[in-house]
C-alpha cells in the first residue's frame, strides 16, 4: 500500500515527467528529422497537458484531504561529491501546486488553440519542439525545490521564448527580437544565477525548504539575513525584471509579440511574463529581512505598472496594447508581493493570466468581434480619446512622446550600455587586426562599421 | 598521479595505428581512396582508445593492481599511460579526430590532408597519454610541426603563428630546464608559466589562435586547438610545481582574457574570428578552474575540458559544413539557412549552448561547478565567470540567428546535411545532451582525477592550509 507521501512523489514525478516525455519525443523525432505528423502532435499535446495536470489535481487533492501544506519530495541526487551536490528535489506547497495546475491548463489550452492556429504553418513542428521545451521549463520552474532547479527550469523558459519570438525566421525584424529577448534574459540568468551560487555558498545548500525556513509557504524565515540576504534580494530582483519586463527592462515585451499568436499568448500574457513574480514569491521571507528590499520590490512594481499604463494607452494594435495591459497587472503583483499581501498576489497573477490568455487568444479575431457588437447594437462603437488626451498641453504632449517612445528605455539602454560597449570591443578589434597585420608585414585594412549590428543594437 | 599500463596496450595500439595510418595513407595517389583507408584507421585508432578507457576503469573497479609492461621492457620506465586524468581525454581526442574525418565532404577531401590528419592525432594521443616531463615537451613541440607546413603549403602567412609557437617552444623548453635545475627561487616556474598561458591563447599572446583559424583549414585548426593541450601540458607540468602566488596570476589573466573574449565573440563579423574567440574564452575558463585549485574548481574544470572538447568540436563542425555548403560566412548579415538545413542549425544551437552551460546538456553541471568553486574561492572570480557565460550564452545565439534566421536562403539544389555528417554531429549531440541528463559518473571520474592532481601537488610543494583541508576531506 502506498503511503502518503509516496503517492505525492509518485503524482509529482507523474506531473513533470509527463512534459519531459513530450519534449523527448518531439526532440529525438526532429533530430532524426522524423517529425510526428499534426494529429499524433495535437494528441501527444493533449494527452502530456491533461496527464500532468490530473497528476498536478491529485497532489492538490491529497494535500486538501491530508491537511498537509508542504510536502517537499527528493527526487534523488543528480550529481553528488563530497563538499558539492545538485539535489532534484519538487516541493508541493500553496504557492507551486496552483501555478503547476495553472501551467498545464493555459499550456493545453494554448495548445490546443494553436494545434489549429498553426496547421499546416512551415514551422510547425519546431513550434511544438519549443512549446515542449517551455512547459518542461515552467513546470519545472514551478515545482522546483531548490533554487538549483529552479534556475534550470528558468533558463528553458528563456530559450523557448526567444527562439520562438524569432519564430517567423525568413524576416529580419523576429530574428532581431529575438536576439533582444536573449540578451535581456542571459542577463537576468546571470543574476539568478549568481543569486543562486551566493544563497549556495551562504547556507550550504540550495534547498528552499532550508533558504526559506521550514515553515510552509508564506510564513518561511530566511536562512539568510542582513547585506548577504540584501545582496541575494536584490540579485534576484534584477532576476525577476528581466524575465517579467520589469522597468527599466520593459523594452523587450512589445518586441516580443512578433511571435505567432499563440506564443504570445501564453509566454508574454500568461505564464513567462509572470515567472519574475513567482519567483519573488517564492523568495519572499528574503524580502521580509530586509524593508529596503521590500521598498525597492514595491517601487520597481508601481514604476512599471505606471509606465505600462501609459505606454499602453498609446498602443495602435492589439497585440502590443494587450502586452502594455498586461504589464500593469504584473506590476501591480509585484507591487503587492512587496507590500507583502503574498496571497492576493497569487490569486491576482492566477486570475490575470487566465483572463489574458483568453484576450491573446481572441486577438487575431478582435476585427471580426468589433463588426458583429457593432452589427449588433446598430452603429459605431464609441471612441474614447484615452487618458492621456486629459493632460493639460505641454505635459501632453510631453507624455505622448513619452508613451510613443516606450519611456525612452530601449533608447537609453542602447545609448548607455550596449553601445559602449560595441564600441569598446570593435575598437579592440580593430587594434586586434592592426597587430596581426603587422606581424604579418601586411598593410593595416581600414576598420569597417559593422552596421548590422550598430542597427540591431539602435 | 598513479599511471597504469593495461593487460592489453590498447592505447600504445592507438598511437602506433595512426601513425601507420599516416604512412600508408601517404602513398595514395587517390585522395578519395586515401580518405577511405585515412577513415578506417582513425576509426580504429579511436576505438583502441576507446577500449584503453573502458579497461582503464575495468581495471579500476575490479581493483586490478598492474605492473610492469611493454614499455617498462623497452625503456626501463613507464612514459605512456593512463590515469584518472587522460583515461576519457584520450577517448575524446580519437572521437574528435575520428569525427572530424568522418565530416569531410568529397569537396574538402584535397583540402584536408588525412595523412597529416593521422600524424597529428599520433602526437596528440601520445602528448595526451604521456606523463614523463621532457618527453611531453617534445610531443607538444612536434604538435606544433603540421599546422605550420599546413599555413606553408596553404601559402598562408605564417609569421604570427611561428612567432608565438616559437617562443611556446623556447618558453617550455627553457622554462622545465629551470624548474629541473637545482636553483631556488620562486620564479624559476615563470617561463614554464608563459609559455602554457601562449599555449592557451591567453590574452596578449592571443593572436596566433585568430590567425589560425582564419588562414588554416577548418578541420585541421579545430583539430589543433580542440582537445586543449595546453590544458594538459598545464596539469603535468605547471600546476605541481607552480606555488600559490603564481597560480594566482594564471588565474587572473585567464579570467581577463575569458572576459575580453566572450566580448569579442558578441561583436564578430565574421564566424571564424567569432569561433577562435569563443575557443580563447573557454579555454580560459578551463584554466581560472584549474587555477583556483580547490577539489570543486578543479572538478569543474576537468569537467568544462570535456564539455567544451565536445561542444566546441561539435560547434565547430557544424561550421564547417556550413562553410563546405554556402562558403566563409560572415556575421553581419542575415543568412536564412535554415530552411536549406534545419538539422544543421539544430546541432548548431545544440552544441552551442552546451559550449555556455546550458541546463540539460554536459556543460551544466560543470559551469555550476567551476562557478560554485570560484564563488568559494574568491567572490568576484565567481561574479566575472557569470558575466562570461552570459556573454557567450549572446554570442552563441547571436551567430546562430544571423546564420539561419532573418530570411530566406535560395538554392536549387538540395543543401541538407549529409549522412556522415549527419552521424558526426548527431553522435556528439547525443554525448553532449545524454552527458547533461546523467552527469554522475563522469564528475565523480573528475573528482578522482581532481583529488588525485590534487594529491601529486601537496606531494611536491609545501602545501597550503587550504590544501592540506581540501586533501584532507576527499580522504574522508
Amino acid at each position: 500500500m502506498l503511503d502518503h507521501t509516496m503517492t505525492i512523489a509518485i503524482l509529482g514525478v507523474g506531473a513533470l515527467g509527463a512534459p519531459v516525455l513530450l519534449l523527448c519525443v518531439h526532440g529525438v523525432s526532429s533530430l532524426l528529422e522524423r517529425p510526428l505528423g499534426e494529429t499524433a502532435t495535437g494528441k501527444a499535446c493533449q494527452a502530456v497537458n491533461v496527464t500532468g495536470l490530473l497528476a498536478s489535481l491529485g497532489v492538490l487533492s491529497l494535500m486538501l484531504l491530508d491537511g498537509t501544506r508542504h510536502e517537499s519530495i527528493a527526487i534523488g541526487e543528480w550529481v553528488s561529491i563530497p563538499h558539492y551536490h545538485f539535489s532534484v528535489k519538487l516541493i508541493f506547497d500553496r504557492l507551486s501546486v496552483p501555478m503547476a495546475i495553472l501551467s498545464f491548463v493555459l499550456c493545453g489550452t494554448v495548445g490546443a488553440f494553436a494545434t489549429r492556429y498553426m496547421h499546416r504553418e512551415r514551422g510547425y513542428n519546431r513550434f511544438f519542439v519549443l512549446y515542449a521545451l517551455f512547459v518542461v521549463g515552467m513546470v519545472l520552474t514551478s515545482l522546483a525545490g531548490t533554487i538549483e532547479t529552479l534556475f534550470a527550469g528558468w533558463e528553458l523558459v528563456g530559450l523557448s521564448s526567444a527562439l520562438l519570438v524569432a519564430f517567423f525566421q525568413e524576416r529580419p525584424a523576429p530574428a532581431r527580437n529575438g536576439l533582444r529577448v536573449w540578451v535581456v534574459y542571459r542577463v537576468s540568468d546571470a543574476a539568478l544565477l549568481l543569486a543562486a551560487v551566493v544563497l549556495h555558498h551562504l547556507s550550504g545548500e540550495g534547498d528552499f525548504d532550508q533558504l526559506m525556513g521550514a515553515g510552509p509557504w508564506p510564513d518561511g524565515e530566511a536562512a539568510v539575513s542582513g547585506l548577504p540576504a540584501l545582496i541575494v534580494g536584490l540579485l534576484l530582483l534584477v532576476a525577476a525584471a528581466g524575465k517579467s519586463a520589469l522597468v527599466p527592462f520593459s523594452g523587450w515585451l512589445p518586441r516580443a509579440m512578433e511571435g505567432p499568436t499563440p506564443s504570445s499568448a501564453v509566454f508574454y500574457g500568461a505564464l513567462s511574463v509572470h515567472l519574475g513574480a513567482y519567483l519573488l514569491l517564492r523568495v519572499s521571507a528574503i524580502l521580509d529581512t530586509s524593508p529596503w528590499l521590500a521598498a525597492a520590490v514595491v517601487v520597481l512594481g508601481v514604476a512599471t505598472a505606471f509606465y505600462a499604463y501609459l505606454v499602453g494607452s498609446v498602443q495602435t494594435d492589439i497585440k502590443s496594447a494587450l502586452s502594455f495591459a498586461s504589464l500593469v497587472q504584473v506590476g501591480l503583483i509585484v507591487a503587492e508581493i512587496g507590500i507583502g499581501f503574498r496571497y492576493l498576489a497569487l490569486i491576482h497573477l492566477l486570475g490575470h493570466a487566465c483572463l489574458r490568455t483568453l484576450q491573446f487568444i481572441r486577438a487575431p479575431t478582435l476585427l471580426h468581434d468589433y463588426h458583429q457588437l457593432e452589427n449588433a447594437i446598430g452603429h459605431h462603437l464609441p471612441r474614447s480619446g484615452g487618458p492621456l488626451g486629459l493632460a493639460p498641453g505641454p505635459l501632453r504632449t510631453w507624455l505622448y512622446r513619452f508613451a510613443l517612445e516606450r519611456g525612452y528605455l530601449d533608447s537609453l539602454l542602447a545609448e548607455y550600455v550596449v553601445l559602449p560597449f560595441v564600441r569598446l570591443f570593435i575598437w579592440c578589434d580593430a587594434m586586434e587586426r592592426r597587430w596581426t597585420d603587422l606581424l604579418t608585414g601586411r598593410a593595416p585594412q581600414p576598420v569597417k562599421q559593422p552596421t548590422a549590428m550598430m542597427e540591431d543594437v539602435a | 598521479m598513479s599511471v597504469v599500463p593495461l593487460p592489453v596496450p590498447w592505447m600504445e595500439a592507438a598511437i602506433v595505428l595512426a601513425l601507420v595510418g599516416a604512412l600508408t595513407v601517404s602513398r595514395f595517389r587517390d585522395p578519395l581512396r586515401a580518405y577511405r583507408w585515412g577513415l578506417a584507421f582513425t576509426g580504429i585508432a579511436f576505438i583502441c582508445t576507446l577500449l584503453a578507457c573502458l579497461g582503464f576503469y575495468l581495471c579500476r573497479l575490479e581493483g586490478v593492481e598492474l605492473e610492469g609492461g611493454l614499455q617498462v621492457r623497452i625503456w626501463g620506465e613507464l612514459i605512456f599511460g593512463i590515469d584518472e586524468l587522460n583515461a576519457p581525454l584520450l577517448a575524446v581526442v580519437g572521437l574528435l579526430h575520428f569525427l572530424t574525418a568522418l565530416a569531410t565532404g568529397r569537396t574538402k577531401m584535397r583540402r584536408f590532408s588525412i595523412s597529416w590528419s593521422l600524424a597529428s592525432e599520433a602526437i596528440r594521443l601520445a602528448t595526451f597519454a604521456c606523463t614523463a616531463p621532457w618527453v611531453l615537451i617534445v610531443l607538444l613541440t612536434a604538435c606544433t610541426i603540421p599546422p605550420y607546413l599546413e599555413l606553408r603549403n596553404r601559402n598562408k602567412p605564417t609569421q604570427v603563428y611561428a612567432l608565438h609557437m616559437g617562443l611556446f617552444v623556447v618558453l617550455l623548453v627553457g622554462g622545465w630546464a629551470l624548474v629541473e635545475s637545482q636553483m631556488v627561487s620562486p620564479l624559476l616556474a615563470a617561463p614554464l608559466v608563459a609559455a602554457i598561458l601562449i599555449r592557451c591563447g591567453t590574452a596578449p599572446a592571443h593572436c596566433w589562435v585568430t590567425d589560425w583559424f582564419e588562414n588554416a583549414s577548418f578541420g585541421n585548426a579545430l583539430l589543433f586547438v580542440m582537445p586543449l593541450s595546453g590544458v594538459y601540458a598545464a596539469i603535468r607540468l605547471v600546476l605541481p610545481v607552480a606555488p600559490d602566488w603564481m597560480l594566482q596570476w594564471i588565474g587572473i589573466a585567464s579570467l581577463v582574457t575569458a572576459v575580453y573574449a566572450s566580448g569579442m565573440a558578441v561583436v564578430q563579423r565574421a564566424c571564424r574570428r567569432f569561433f577562435a574567440y569563443l575557443f580563447i574564452s573557454h579555454a580560459s575558463l578551463v584554466l581560472v578552474g584549474l587555477e583556483l585549485h580547490t577539489a570543486i574548481s578543479l572538478t569543474g574544470a576537468l569537467a568544462l575540458w570535456i564539455s567544451v572538447a565536445l561542444a566546441l568540436s561539435g560547434f565547430g563542425l557544424t561550421l564547417r559544413a556550413l562553410e563546405a555548403r554556402f562558403g566563409r560566412l560572415t556575421l553581419t548579415s542575415y543568412h536564412g539557412l535554415y530552411e536549406s538545413s534545419p538539422a544543421l542549425a539544430v546541432c548548431f544551437l545544440i552544441t552551442g549552448l552546451t559550449c555556455v552551460g546550458f541546463p540539460g546538456t554536459l556543460g551544466f553541471v560543470a559551469a555550476e561547478l567551476v562557478v560554485d568553486g570560484a564563488v568559494a574561492a574568491r567572490p568576484m572570480v565567481g561574479v566575472a565567470l557569470v558575466l562570461v557565460g552570459a556573454l557567450n550564452g549572446i554570442a552563441a545565439v547571436r551567430a546562430y540567428f544571423y546564420l539561419f534566421t532573418g530570411s530566406r536562403h535560395a538554392s536549387t539544389v538540395s543543401l541538407e546535411i549529409g549522412m556522415r555528417e549527419r552521424l558526426a554531429v548527431l553522435t556528439l549531440a547525443a554525448l553532449l545532451l545524454g552527458g547533461g541528463m546523467i552527469p554522475q559518473p563522469g564528475v565523480a571520474s573528475r573528482y578522482r582525477a581532481a583529488i588525485q592532481i590534487l594529491q601529486e601537488r601537496e606531494a611536491r610543494l609545501p602545501p597550503t592550509d587550504a590544501d592540506e583541508a581540501v586533501v584532507e576531506h576527499a580522504g574522508k
